[in-house]
């Protein structure tokens, strides 16, 4: 098979880097606004439970963190993890002017844009493009979703990530029709729109066989047990290829229905059950094969949820919320970066953020996956301080 | 086979200025571009609104989650009406493309799209965005002022843009800014400064809407104080911004720019582009604003067919999809595999991903949605199962959006139709005639030989002509238009 020239300089790029020892993200998106307050509940705050006479959860079911706040009892597996010095909670992340709708505000968050700034590309796209000109390569694995669809966040100017659900099913996908022989008359088009179409069908193909190949000539199938829920499947796939030693560097995952207008409680907890075990599966995973430290997993929502409860037993979307780091190595002291909410201290009547999320994304872009996030994110952000 | 040639520019302009021809139209037009541009300007059919719910019900559909706030729904009646609201809007949704793809004032629907795009709206009320829509589609030939207006005063877009909640002693900003940044100015236009857009809002407050879901101008809530805007001074109230903002030559500037993008290119940086742009911009301000001018002189235009434009631009998930409806004479039996398709590819109408509108583009397409727009004719025209599902963007108000509908599309398309627009073609020439019909480029030896191996040996001429079809649409090349 003929390899068009493009696609060889960045097969021949890969093999330096990747493989066992690279610093790993994984991002997981709770889509539709999770409420933040009866995640981590500050169970010692008396306005928590005015505001919310049905919702608040009892102090004595928390899961106590420390002496002001603790985990929402669904979230039992991940306080294991927490007792294990694996969680870093953050509280308070947001960015100035909010957006109270999900689309715009998950966009916000996907492109790492201000409020009022409408960008086509998305931070780890942007993450990629930086790493094109670089010897980490060009290749769309580099960065994958799990999922059939890819999202905002990982479109880059010059490569977009990678979507697929598992590798087999991504493969047989560029097996069928024309998919194949027509991606290996690539090498001949021009840069115009037709010749961008070849391009994405070429790298497709590509890396579509790389992970594939990759993950059938190492881990088939992890030896970790994960609860049957699309989202502890999707990280069972996240940890193979891990296992695999791709050279992919971003994972990307979501669950969604967390938009709990109307009898929150149920429904929360039924989620954040799953993502607490999935998480936990998955972590226990990564220590069992050793790579506890090198993986990293970010979880946020495009908001909270506002302080008082709604007259439906729900809540409606409000702004700051938390953010969890998960392993990476981080320092087992001080799970909790920084202060709960300030209850007495709205606005109008929603949560002030203290911490905007592209420190985080600096933070993990610079520290983590050493990149230049002030060239990614457009603008300087403060990093914070999570690995001393 | 010389008339095929002929047909290129037929066939530029039908895809460009619609949803592509069908091999009827497009075999047997024999006016020259000019005629067909004119009646596609004509208004032949008169404007037709689109109608799924009564206006009346507006009321009725004040959004659920204020109903909530206010304790006046249960829970059952609250689901109920989300699931009511997001299927009147899915009806709409589905009854447009469907109109894209009849053939009728196509023209008039293009530019509805590219209007729905510039002045990108999303709210859950169905009789607001059913009004909104309507008001694009009406306006969309006629004039920029009047489509500017209108647009402004919609429900939907006050709603959308918070200007419900600017008022006198609050003023909220951000319908004055998009205004300006996205509808008229552009953001890197430096045509207008932070205080323009506070003086600006100050003169929209009181726009508003009623409990009937129509504009009205809350006094009590304006502020009569003076303003100062591109330095003029008065007593300005929202028209009189609308008015100045149509008074600078920047706004057709901008609006001529976005037009030929649709329309023509995305590429503008060369000299001789930008000269053309500005002669365009030029007489469409002198022209006060008269749209189907500016339409005119664009599809009537030589450079318009130039064969580096022709092919050069990739279809919309809604321009594919439309534009295989028209071609085929297809039919989606089921209305969820219409909304399915374009959630998978990234383009739901009425439900654009923010004020800013589609970008569009190469932003179209990744490893994902090309795999899925190459699978899409066998999914579509020989039932290939559906294994995909896209994700859900966590709004409860959208969840029907995100649903696959069955494993397989069913579809009503009556091939025999398709086939006979080809009777007078030889059969050593079919081939040629498809790929003429259906790809705007000339096909490479490699694509023609695929092309043939993979519709493979057919048992009838009938046969023969489906099986190149499916496989010409599966290229690569079929994204282009």
């Amino acid at each position: 098979m003929m390899i068009p020239s493009f696609l060889k300089a960045y097969e021949l790029g890969q093999m330096n880097v990747g493989a066992a020892g690279s610093k790993i993200l994984v991002v997981i998106q709770l889509s539709g606004g999770n409420d933040g307050l009866n995640t981590v509940i500050p169970f010692r705050n008396d306005i928590y439970y005015r505001e919310r006479p049905s919702l608040a959860i009892a102090r004595e079911k928390v899961l106590a963190l420390n002496d002001e706040m603790g985990f929402n009892p669904a979230l039992s597996p991940l306080k294991e993890l927490y007792d294990e010095g694996l969680v870093r909670v953050i509280n308070n992340v947001g960015y100035p002017n909010p957006d109270r709708s999900h689309f715009r505000s998950m966009d916000i968050w996907q492109t790492a844009s201000s409020s009022d700034q409408y960008l086509q590309t998305g931070w780890v796209g942007r993450y990629m493009d930086a790493a094109c000109s670089g010897a980490g390569g060009c290749a769309p694995h580099r960065a994958v979703e799990v999922d059939d669809t890819l999202s905002l966040s990982l479109k880059g100017n010059a490569v977009n990530g990678l979507a697929l659900l598992n590798p087999k099913k991504l493969y047989n996908q560029t097996r069928g029709g024309m998919v194949k022989e027509l991606a290996q008359t690539s090498s001949s088009k021009t840069p115009d729109n037709l010749g961008y179409l070849y391009k994405t069908l070429a790298e497709t193909v590509s890396s579509a066989a790389y992970v594939y190949d990759q993950s059938a000539k190492s881990v088939h199938q992890t030896k970790g047990t994960y609860p049957a829920h699309e989202l502890g499947k999707r990280l069972k796939t996240v940890s193979e290829l891990i296992q695999s030693d791709t050279v992919t560097r971003v994972y990307y995952v979501s669950i969604s229905g967390f938009d709990t207008h109307v009898n929150q409680a149920g429904q929360q907890e039924r989620l954040l059950r799953q993502y607490a075990e999935a998480v936990k599966a998955f972590m226990d995973d990564m220590k069992a094969t050793n790579r506890q430290d090198d993986v990293l997993v970010m979880t946020f929502s495009e908001f909270g949820r506002r302080v008082k409860q709604n007259a439906s037993n729900g809540t409606d979307h409000g702004t700051a919320n938390n953010v969890f780091l998960v392993g990476g190595g981080l320092s087992s002291s001080g799970h909790i970066y920084n202060q709960p909410p300030d209850l007495d201290n709205l606005e109008e009547g929603d949560l002030k953020f203290s911490v905007d999320f592209r420190s985080i994304y600096a933070t993990l872009l610079a520290d983590w996956l050493n990149a230049d996030a002030q060239a990614i994110l457009g603008n300087k952000f403060p990093k914070l301080d999570l690995w001393s | 086979m010389e008339n095929i040639i002929k047909s290129e520019r037929l066939r530029h302009l039908y895809w460009r200025a619609g949803f592509g021809a069908s091999p009827e139209q497009w075999l047997k037009e024999d006016r020259p571009v000019k005629k067909v541009v004119e009646e596609m300007l004509g208004n032949k059919h008169g404007f037709q609104p689109l109608t799924v719910v009564d206006a009346d019900q507006f009321v009725r559909n004040k959004t659920p989650k204020k109903r909530i706030a206010e304790g006046g729904l249960n829970r059952d009646a609250i689901k109920m009406r989300v699931k009511e609201n997001a299927e009147h809007i899915r009806d709409l949704n589905v009854r447009w493309v469907e109109k894209m793809a009849s053939g009728e004032d196509v023209l008039r629907e293009k530019m509805a799209l590219f209007w729905h795009g510039h002045f990108a709206c999303r709210v859950l009320n169905p009789v607001a965005v059913q009004h909104y829509l309507n008001t694009v589609r009406q306006h969309a030939l006629g004039n920029f002022a009047d489509l500017l207006m209108a647009v402004s005063k919609e429900p939907a877009m006050l709603q959308f843009l918070n200007n419900q909640q600017n008022r006198k002693n609050a003023p909220n900003e951000n319908f004055a800014r998009e205004v300006m940044e996205l509808f008229t100015l552009g953001r890197s236009s430096g045509e207008y400064t932070e205080a323009d857009i506070k003086d600006a809002a100050r003169a929209f407050t009181g726009w508003g809407y009623n409990v009937s879901g129509e504009f009205i101008f809350r006094q009590n809530q304006h502020d009569d104080g003076e303003k100062t805007i591109f330095g003029q001074t008065g007593q300005f109230k929202g028209e009189d911004v609308i008015r100045l903002l149509l008074e600078k030559k920047q706004t057709a500037n901008f609006i001529t720019g976005k037009i030929y993008q649709f329309l023509v290119s995305e590429q503008t940086n060369s000299p001789e582009v930008r000269s053309r742009i500005k002669m365009l911009a030029e007489n469409f301000y002198k022209s006060d604003y008269n749209i189907a001018g500016l339409l005119k002189s664009i599809l009537t235009a030589d450079w318009f067919y130039d064969p580096k434009i022709r092919g050069s631009r990739i279809k919309s998930p809604v321009e594919l999809v439309a534009g295989m409806q028209h071609t085929l004479g297809l039919v989606f039996e089921q209305k969820q595999s219409l909304i399915f398709i374009q959630r998978t590819l990234g383009q739901v109408l009425l439900y654009p991903p923010n004020v800013a509108g589609w970008p569009g583009g190469r932003n179209w397409i990744d490893s994902s949605s090309l795999l899925f727009r190459m699978k899409l004719p066998d999914l579509v025209l020989k039932s290939g199962e559906v294994t995909l599902q896209p994700k859900q963007d966590g709004d409860v108000n959208t969840e029907l959006l995100a649903r696959r509908g069955s494993d397989l599309m069913h579809v009503k398309l009556d091939w025999n139709a398709f086939e006979s627009a080809f009777s007078e073609i030889k059969s050593d020439q079919l081939f040629e005639a498809l790929a003429a019909c259906l790809i705007p480029l000339p096909l490479e030896k490699t694509q023609r030989e695929l092309i043939l191996k993979t519709a493979g040996k057919s048992s009838s001429r009938g046969e023969r002509i489906k099986n190149l079809t499916i496989a010409l649409m599966a290229l690569p090349e079929y994204q282009l238009c």
